[in-house]
């Protein structure tokens, strides 16, 4: 099953009374268990693609189906639901809460989603050890360098186990090293957890890293690259 | 437990994030319900101790002839009560009353001129006739605590043609000095009278009096009075002392004197009356049971009834006045400082909001509903609520026993002499639960709307906000 299948979205901001399209009949189908990326320059409709497919904005026409289904016809609060069941999200500023601790913050999503506390326990702890960080368990935020960061981002967006990870120019605000040594966590969290990740970026580590590539510009996508064949893939 | 530890850890962290911002907003919740508690302390006591003196003067409840309190107060020969001893025996001995009453006494009400002929003055005066021991026990009554500021009845085992009276009444009669009453002019040097003189026989009597104690100390006075036949009746009396009756108006006319005395001057050698019978309960909140078990004694319902009964609240309008006054003004205190702590919490939470709104949008994004995101805010709005009201209900605890224990008095408005200061929030639990769950509502209220802003921020645009 595709985790996200898009079919003719559009989307219109309107920027001081003038209309502005950020996607202009777009249709995709994102491959189970893959690392895509969406790449195109600054204005082109990336983050717009990402947020419609993360459940976050709405298209203003269009069909949505996220991890077999039609989000579009959800209320708020079922959707919400749905975004803590079955989405993971990793953000360019980390966007972790400042007032939580590390283990806290992976913590967090579980908490929303009503697992039981021991269980709970042994996720959040099996998640830090998988990101490298259980000695930093309780530090805060602010106690942390930005790969530590990106990395309890990765740990939270992957505590419900979700069926498609999102991420924003993740590597955006890390060093080339860092960036990279966080590609290859993502890369082997997919791997392991047999998530579906898509990212936008524009950086060439992370493109170089997909299985598949969707260039996007002006709000169309220009093309669909598969470096990687399904039996790839599932192998 | 461990969720809720876990949530309230969270609400103090992010309170604590812009500290002198929610200290800021913290002290002005705890000095307005500091203000608001010690205002209304300070009314409660005022409030206790009018009603305590009020209970002291007119006992909780008196028989009256029908219409006395509204028509009959210069008129004791049409206004009295004929039958009082048996009736008086009957309210004590019946078995529903005794046990609520510390005193029923007879009282009567009249109208005369007090003179110092010697000095050439008189005086109206209006003068109570009182058994001087059942006053004396009256003027204990201190349900309240340390609420009496009554001073013990100088008529006390003093002989029968005793009088206390005002020290304004001393003043006017020029025996001021003679009595100690200070502050004291000696008597100038009187005009010539301009009017016309008092008439023959009413001199006469005067003399009479006079020449009946020719040895009569300087603080001997003569009681003009009109008896229930209309003719006038003087009796010589010596002042035992002169005594502050709080109100100026009051302290100027007052004068106390032994029932018997009084009985002699209105009624002569006829049978004694009374103008009422006084009733003090031991507590106040039995006024209601013991006024309808008097009712039903003595049959006041009844139309044709000739008695009435009172209560002290009826007897002194100023007293009621007083508590719709002070409940007006602490209602506007507590309205304002009401605003002030919406608008101080409502900022605070405004400003947390537009801080926090990329927070939110992670929040919204990872799965958190628009109910999640409001409570989150109304909680800390309800946190700071609740700690105001803790730490203003302690500071207010701890005011009111300095300012108990400060000695610091006030002349209430009306009085010539000095009362304690006093603010009763010890004990008054009732509001100071009060005020603070107010303080907790509004505060939770005040942060409402800004929570329902943030949880109804788009999710994309919060995301965005720098």
């Amino acid at each position: 099953m595709h985790p996200v299948i898009l079919k003719n979205v559009c989307k219109t901001y309107l920027l001081d009374s003038i209309k502005v399209p950020a996607l202009s009949e777009v249709s995709l189908e994102i491959r189970a268990n893959c690392f895509t990326v969406i790449s195109g320059p600054s204005g082109s409709g990336k983050t717009t693609l990402l947020n419609v497919m993360g459940c976050i904005d709405r298209p203003d026409q269009g069909e949505v189906i996220v991890a077999g289904q039609n989000v579009l016809a959800l209320p708020d609060d079922a959707l919400s639901d749905f975004r803590a069941s079955h989405l993971g999200f990793i953000f360019q500023n980390f966007n972790l809460l400042q007032v939580l601790t590390a283990y806290e913050n992976i913590e967090y999503p579980l908490r929303l989603g009503n697992m039981p506390a021991a269980q709970r326990r042994e996720r959040v702890r099996s998640l830090l050890d998988a990101v490298g960080l259980s000695d930093k368990a309780q530090n805060l935020p602010g106690q942390l360098s930005g790969g530590q960061r990106q990395r309890v981002a990765i740990a939270r967006a992957l505590a419900p186990a979700p069926a498609l990870v999102l991420a924003d120019e993740p590597t955006a605000n890390l060093d080339s090293h860092t960036g990279a040594a966080i590609i290859a966590l993502m890369r082997q969290m997919q791997r392991e957890h047999h998530v579906s990740f898509v990212f936008s970026s524009h950086d060439p580590q992370v493109q170089a890293a997909a299985d598949d590539t969707v260039v996007i510009r002006d709000g169309c996508i220009t093309s669909i690259e598969r470096h990687t064949e399904v039996a790839e893939v599932l192998a | 437990m461990n969720t809720l530890s876990l949530a309230l850890r969270n609400l103090l962290r992010n309170l604590l994030r812009n500290r002198r911002r929610s200290l800021a907003t913290l002290l002005a919740m705890v000095i307005g319900l500091c203000a608001i508690l010690l205002f209304g302390g300070y009314a409660g006591s005022t409030i206790y101790a009018m009603q305590t003196g009020y209970v002291q003067l007119h006992g909780h409840l008196q028989i009256q002839r029908k219409d006395y309190f509204l028509y009959g107060s210069g008129n004791p020969a049409d206004y009295a009560i004929a039958d009082y001893v048996p009736m008086l025996g009957q309210v004590r001995s019946d078995p529903v009353l005794a046990p609520l009453l510390t005193v029923a006494t007879p009282k009567l009400q009249l109208g005369g001129i007090a003179g110092n002929f010697a000095a050439g003055v008189s005086t109206n005066v209006f003068s109570s006739g009182v058994v001087a021991p059942e006053q004396a026990q009256l003027r204990e009554w201190d349900d309240y605590g340390n609420m009496s500021y009554a001073p013990p009845i100088a008529l006390l085992n003093t002989p029968a043609n005793s009088i206390v009276i005002g020290t304004g009444v001393a003043r006017k009669l020029q025996l001021c000095q003679a009595l100690g009453v200070r502050p004291c002019q000696p008597p100038g040097k009187p005009s010539a009278a301009s009017g016309v003189s008092a008439p023959d026989d009413i001199l006469a009597l005067s003399a009479q009096e006079t020449q009946a104690a020719p040895n009569a100390p300087q603080t001997h006075i003569e009681m003009l009075a009109a008896t229930v036949h209309g003719a006038p009746n003087v009796v010589g009396l010596n002042v035992v002392k002169a005594e502050n009756f709080g109100f100026k108006e009051f302290d100027d006319s007052y004068t106390i004197m032994h029932l018997t005395q009084a009985q002699r001057l209105v009624y002569g050698a006829g049978a004694p009356q009374v103008t009422a019978i006084q009733i003090q309960l031991q507590h106040t909140a039995q006024m209601s049971e013991a006024k309808a078990r008097l009712e039903q004694m003595l049959e006041t319902g009844k139309p044709d009834s000739p008695l009435e009964i009172v209560d002290y609240e009826t007897l002194a309008p100023i007293y009621g006045q007083t508590i719709e006054f002070f409940q007006s003004v602490f209602g506007f205190i507590a309205t304002l400082i009401g605003v002030i702590v919406l608008f101080t919490v409502g900022n605070t939470m405004s400003m947390a909001v537009v801080e926090r709104t990329p927070e939110i949008g992670t929040l919204r994004a990872i799965g958190l509903r628009q109910g999640g995101i409001r409570r989150l805010f109304v909680c800390e709005g309800l946190v700071l609520g609740v700690a105001g009201a803790v730490l203003g209900s302690v500071l207010a605890l701890l005011l009111a026993t300095l300012i108990n224990h400060s000695g610091l008095t006030w002349t209430p408005p009306g009085y010539v002499y000095a009362y304690p200061l006093k603010v009763r929030v010890w004990g008054a639990w009732a509001m100071v639960a009060g005020s603070a769950a107010g303080l907790v509502m509004v505060a939770g209220l005040s942060a409402w709307w800004p929570a329902r802003r943030a949880a109804r921020l788009l999710i994309v645009d919060a995301l965005r906000h720098t």
